[in-house]
C-alpha cells in the first residue's frame, strides 16, 4: 500500500511544467500537463540520469533536457523506439487543488545509505 | 451513421489517399474501393523488377487482402466501375453491385498508349502496364525467344530490360535518335545506349513502325522502310493517356485527364480525383512524387481540415535497371540565360550536368553515379544559391561535409566506419536498422539509430546510406515540415503568424490545424521564438516552451548542474568584477572555473539551487546575464586596438563594447556571436563569427555569415563603413533580417548559403530605405529585451519555482 504525502497544490506548478519533490526514493519529479493532470516519475531519465524535471513537457509525455529521449508521463516508459523506464509513482489531485504523493513503504526505508567501516 | 466514401481504382495514388485519410480522421467515413485488377494495392513502379525476375509480385504488395479487412474497407477487387450515377449518388460495377456514396474519389489512373496500327489487335501485342502484362510477357519469355519493345522511353527501357534478362533477344524502336529524350540530354542518352548494347540489347532509331503481321498471334514488326523483323511480343511503351472513360461518361468534366483544382476536386463537389487520370493546372503526370503529393492534399479535404494545396509537381526520374544509375530533374536542356555546368569521366562511365541559372538549379542529369541525385534535387526545388560552393557543386554533397574526400562514396566506406560522430554510430548499424526494421526516412532512421540525431552535419552521409540501401522508390525531398505536430514548414509557419496576426501558441495550434495538443521540444521553442521576434510588444514569452538553459538563464550539464558566465563586454573585465567572481566561486564551492572562447569566465557544476544566490553576488558587482545558454547575442570577441597595440588602426575594444551594448539581450534564431578585429591581422578572429568587423585604416570592413563549430565557414563581406555609428546600423539591420527570415535553429551561415548573400546585400546594402527601417525595428525590439534575467530572478520574484524544491517527504 502507499503512504500518501501532501505536496503541495496543484497552482503550485505551472502549466506544462514541473516541480521536484525530495523524498527517501530520491527527487520525484511531478509534472502538470495542459489538461491540469499531474503525474508524478523518478527525476532521473533512464539513459543517461538527466533531470526529468527539467524537461519540456507536451501532452502527456516529458522530454528529457540532455539527448530528447521521451518518455510517458503515465507510465515512465521510453517512447519507442527508445527503450527504458523511470520508476512512477501515484498522484492524487483533491477536489480543492491539493496533491497528494503516494510512495511505497517509506518508513521502511533507511534515509541514507549506511556508512560502512 | 457515418458518410459513405467510395473510392474507383484500387491503385497507389487512391489507396495513398486512402491511407492518409485513415491516418487523421480513421473514423470518418465507410469505405468501399473498386479495383479492375483481382489483387489488393501494390506498388506499380516496381513492376520493373518482377518482370526482371528481381522481386516477386509478393514483394510488392503494398496491402494485401487481410489489410482491407483489418481497416474494416469494403473492397471489390476485379470489379471495374462502369457506371457513376451523379443524380443518385452511387456507382455501379461490371457484375452489377451497386455502392452509394457521399464522397466519390477517382483514380482510375492511366492506359498505355497503343499505336493505330494495323495488327495492334493480335495476340502477344500489350503494354506495360499491370501485374496481368508482366504475367502475358513472362509467359511469352517461355515459349517465344524475340521481342520488339516499341519506345524508347523510362518505361520501354525497363520493359526490354527485364525481357532480356529472362533470356529473350529484345529490339528497341525508338521513333526519334536518342533515348529517354523528356529525361535526357543526348550524352547521356549515348551512354545509356552504349552501356545497354553492351549488355545485349539491340537497338532501331529513328525507325517508324508500320504494320504488326500475322494471323492471330503476332509475328512480325515491318517498318515503313520495308524492314521486317520476326518476333513473338510486341510490348507499346510509347506513352500513357488519362483514364477518363468513366469520368466523362458521367458529365464530369475532362480535358485530357479530370479536370480538378487545387483541392484535388472536380467540377463536381462531391467527385474528388487523384493520380494519373487528373489534370490539374494543365498538367498530367505519369511519376509516382506527385500522386504522393496529391494524395496527401486530398486526404486533408475529405477529412474536412480544409487545409493544404496542391500547387503541381516538379519531377525527377530515376531508371531502374539494375547496375545503371541515371538521375534527371528539372530543365536538363537548358536555354536563354542558362549555364551548365558539366563533369565527363568516360573512363569511369561517369556523366554529371547542371543547368544553372543566376546560381540557381534549373536542371540535372546524373548517369553512372546518382548519389547525389536526391540533393541536387532539393537545391532545385528550395532554389538555393549556390555560388558559395559552386566550384564543387559536382563533387557532391559529401564534399561539402567534414570528410571532403575525393570521390568519395558512402557505400564504399567499411561497415565498421563511423558515420554518426555524436552519438557512434556506424555504417554497418545503420544498414542492418534500415533493412530489419524496414526504415524508409531520415526521421526513421534517426529514431532507431540516433545517426544525425544531434548537430545534424552528417545528414548527407546518413541519406546517402538511406538511399543506397532503400533503393530507388522516388522520393520528392518536399519542404520539410517543422515536426510531427504539423505538415507545415517553418516558413509557411512563420508567414502565418505573420499574416494572420497570431500572438499565442494556442492561436498557432488552432489556426494552424496542429496535430499535438500542445507541439513537441522541438516545435514549441521555434513557434515561441517567431511570436516573440514578429510581434515583440505583444507575444508572451512562454517560459514552458523554453529549452531548460533558456528557462533558468544557465547552461545545463551533464550531472545536472549548470554553467554560468557573466558578461564581460567586449570582453573587458576589472578587478572588482575578478574578485568577485573568485569570491563567488569560494562561497558555493563552484568545482571549475574556466576562461571561454568568447572571453568571459564560465563557473561551471553550480548547483540549481544556489543560481539566484550566485546571481544576485555576480550582480551586485555590476555584472549580468552573458546569455552564453541562448539562442540570442552571445560575445562581442574584440582585440585590443589602437588603444594599446602598435598595428591597430581603429578602437576596436571601444566598438565591440558599443555593439554588446546595443545587441545584448536579443533573441535569435540561432546564437549570434560577434568580434571586432583592430586591424586586418585579425587577432578576434572575426572572419568566423555571425557577424564581424575588421577595422582598416580607412574604416570598417563588414563581414557577415561566418561560423567555426561543425563546419567552418568563412564570412562573406558585406561592405566597408566609414564611421561606427554606421557599423552599428548595419550590425542592426543585418540582425533584424537574420532574426525575421532565419528558421529557428539555423545559423547565419547556412542561412546565407540557402539564401544568398546578394539577397541580404539586396536588402541591406543596396536599399538604405530598408536598412534603416530594418535598424528601428531592431532597436524598438530592443526596448523590451534589455532586462537582466539574472537580477529579474535574483530578487526572487519571477520564476522561483523554477529553483526551490515543492516540498521535502518522508
Amino acid at each position: 500500500m502507499y503512504d500518501w504525502y501532501e505536496i503541495g497544490a496543484l497552482d503550485d506548478i505551472p502549466r506544462l511544467g514541473s516541480r521536484v519533490v525530495q523524498t527517501p526514493h530520491g527527487e520525484v519529479a511531478i509534472f502538470r500537463t495542459s489538461d491540469d493532470q499531474a503525474f508524478a516519475l523518478r527525476d532521473r531519465c533512464p539513459h543517461k540520469g538527466g533531470p526529468l524535471s527539467q524537461g519540456i513537457v507536451h501532452g502527456h509525455r516529458v522530454t528529457c533536457p540532455l539527448h530528447n529521449w521521451m518518455l510517458e508521463l503515465e507510465s515512465g516508459q521510453a517512447v519507442a523506439p527508445d527503450v527504458g523506464c523511470a520508476t512512477h509513482y501515484p498522484v492524487r489531485l483533491e477536489a480543492d487543488g491539493r496533491l497528494f504523493l503516494g510512495l511505497n513503504n517509506v518508513v521502511s526505508l533507511p534515509t541514507a545509505a549506511p556508512a560502512t567501516a | 451513421m457515418k458518410e459513405r466514401l467510395v473510392l474507383v481504382g484500387n491503385g497507389m495514388a487512391g489507396m495513398r489517399t486512402i491511407e492518409e485519410l485513415l491516418a487523421i480522421a480513421p473514423d470518418k467515413f465507410d469505405i468501399t474501393v473498386f479495383g479492375a485488377e483481382p489483387h489488393g494495392n501494390y506498388n506499380r513502379i516496381m513492376l520493373s523488377p518482377v518482370l526482371a525476375g528481381e522481386k516477386t509480385v509478393e514483394q510488392i504488395m503494398i496491402n494485401d487482402l487481410p489489410w482491407y479487412e483489418e481497416k474494416g474497407i469494403h473492397l471489390h477487387a476485379g470489379q471495374a466501375v462502369v457506371e457513376i450515377h451523379r443524380s443518385r449518388r452511387e456507382v455501379r460495377a461490371a457484375d452489377g453491385t451497386v455502392a452509394p456514396y457521399d464522397r466519390l474519389l477517382l483514380a482510375t489512373g492511366s492506359n498505355p498508349f497503343i499505336l493505330p496500327l494495323p495488327g495492334n489487335n493480335l495476340q502477344g501485342v500489350i503494354g506495360f502496364r499491370d501485374i496481368h502484362d508482366v504475367e502475358t510477357m513472362l509467359a511469352a519469355t517461355r515459349s517465344g525467344k524475340n521481342a520488339v519493345v516499341i519506345g524508347g522511353g523510362l518505361l520501354g527501357l525497363e520493359a526490354a530490360n527485364g525481357l532480356m534478362k529472362q533470356g529473350m533477344q529484345v529490339t528497341v524502336v525508338h521513333v526519334l535518335d536518342t533515348l529517354m529524350e523528356r529525361q535526357l540530354d543526348p550524352v547521356a542518352a549515348d551512354m545509356l545506349r552504349t552501356t545497354l548494347e553492351e549488355r545485349g540489347l539491340r537497338f532501331l532509331m529513328g525507325a517508324n513502325t508500320a504494320a504488326i503481321l500475322g494471323e492471330d498471334r503476332v509475328r512480325a514488326v515491318r517498318f515503313k522502310d520495308g524492314l521486317e523483323i520476326p518476333t513473338d511480343l510486341v510490348v507499346m511503351a510509347v506513352g500513357i493517356r488519362p483514364n477518363i472513360e468513366l469520368a466523362k461518361k458521367a458529365g464530369i468534366y475532362c480535358e485530357r485527364g479530370i479536370v480538378v483544382n487545387d483541392t484535388m476536386q472536380t467540377y463536381d463537389p462531391r467527385v474528388y480525383a487523384v493520380g494519373e487520370c487528373v489534370q490539374h493546372r494543365g498538367q498530367c503526370y505519369g511519376l509516382v512524387a506527385p500522386l504522393w503529393e496529391q494524395a496527401k492534399v486530398c486526404a486533408n479535404h475529405l477529412a474536412r481540415f480544409g487545409i493544404g494545396s496542391y500547387q503541381g509537381s516538379v519531377t525527377s526520374t530515376k531508371l531502374k535497371v539494375t547496375g545503371i544509375d541515371l538521375f534527371s530533374a528539372g530543365n536538363f536542356n537548358g536555354g536563354p540565360g542558362c549555364e551548365e555546368i558539366v563533369l565527363r569521366d568516360p573512363a569511369r562511365g561517369v556523366y554529371k550536368k547542371l543547368v544553372v541559372k543566376e546560381n540557381r538549379v534549373q536542371g540535372a542529369v546524373l548517369y553512372g553515379d546518382t548519389v547525389d541525385g536526391s540533393w541536387y534535387f532539393q537545391l532545385l526545388r528550395e532554389n538555393t544559391d549556390i555560388g558559395a560552393f559552386r566550384e564543387t557543386v559536382l563533387f557532391g554533397h559529401a564534399h561539402m561535409a567534414d570528410s571532403g574526400r575525393d570521390g568519395f562514396s558512402v557505400m564504399t566506406m567499411a561497415d565498421d566506419a563511423e558515420i554518426c560522430g555524436c552519438n557512434g554510430v556506424c555504417k554497418g548499424t545503420i544498414v542492418k536498422a534500415i533493412a530489419e526494421k524496414k526504415l524508409f526516412t531520415l526521421d526513421e532512421v534517426r529514431a532507431h539509430t540516433k545517426a544525425s540525431a544531434s548537430c545534424g552535419s552528417c545528414t548527407g552521409l546518413v541519406e546517402q546510406i538511406l538511399a543506397a540501401t532503400v533503393g530507388t522508390i522516388g522520393k520528392t525531398p518536399a519542404e520539410k515540415p517543422m515536426c510531427k505536430c504539423t505538415e507545415h514548414s517553418h516558413d509557411t509557419v512563420r508567414a502565418a503568424i505573420r499574416e494572420r496576426h497570431l500572438t499565442t501558441l494556442r492561436d498557432v495550434f488552432t489556426t494552424l490545424d496542429w496535430k499535438t495538443p500542445d507541439g513537441c521540444h522541438s516545435c514549441r521553442p521555434a513557434l515561441n521564438y517567431y511570436l516573440i521576434s514578429t510581434w515583440p510588444h505583444e507575444a508572451q514569452d512562454d517560459q514552458q516552451s523554453r529549452f531548460i538553459n533558456e528557462r533558468v538563464h544557465a547552461n545545463i550539464q551533464k550531472d545536472g548542474t549548470y554553467s554560468v558566465v557573466p558578461r564581460m563586454w567586449g570582453g573587458l573585465t576589472s578587478p572588482k568584477e575578478l574578485r568577485a567572481i573568485a569570491d563567488v566561486a569560494d562561497k558555493f564551492q563552484i568545482p571549475t572555473v574556466k576562461v571561454t572562447g568568447g572571453q568571459r569566465i564560465d563557473l561551471l557544476g553550480v548547483k540549481k539551487e544556489d543560481l539566484p544566490k550566485v546571481w544576485a553576488d555576480l550582480n551586485a558587482a555590476g555584472m549580468v546575464s552573458g546569455h552564453a545558454y541562448g539562442k540570442s547575442l552571445r560575445t562581442v570577441k574584440t582585440c585590443v586596438g589602437s588603444d594599446w597595440c602598435r598595428f591597430g588602426t581603429q578602437d576596436s575594444t571601444g566598438l565591440g563594447v558599443k555593439l554588446e551594448k546595443m545587441t545584448w539581450g536579443s533573441w535569435t534564431p540561432h546564437k549570434f556571436k560577434m568580434a571586432v578585429s583592430g586591424c586586418p591581422r585579425n587577432c578576434a578572429e572575426a572572419t568566423i563569427k555571425d557577424f564581424g568587423v575588421v577595422c582598416v585604416d580607412s574604416g570598417y570592413e563588414v563581414h557577415v555569415g561566418g561560423n567555426g563549430g561543425i563546419k567552418i565557414r568563412g564570412t562573406d563581406l558585406l561592405c566597408k563603413c566609414a564611421t561606427e555609428e554606421e557599423v552599428k546600423e548595419y550590425c542592426g539591420a543585418f540582425m533584424q533580417l537574420y532574426r525575421e527570415e532565419g528558421r529557428y535553429l539555423e545559423r547565419t551561415a547556412p542561412w546565407i548559403e540557402r539564401v544568398g548573400l546578394s539577397y541580404v546585400k539586396s536588402r541591406i546594402v543596396e536599399d538604405a530605405d530598408n536598412r534603416k527601417a530594418l535598424y528601428g525595428r531592431f532597436l524598438d525590439s530592443q526596448k523590451h529585451a534589455q532586462v537582466d534575467p539574472w537580477a529579474e530572478r535574483a530578487s526572487g520574484y519571477k520564476d522561483a519555482h523554477e529553483f526551490q524544491a515543492l516540498r521535502q517527504v518522508g
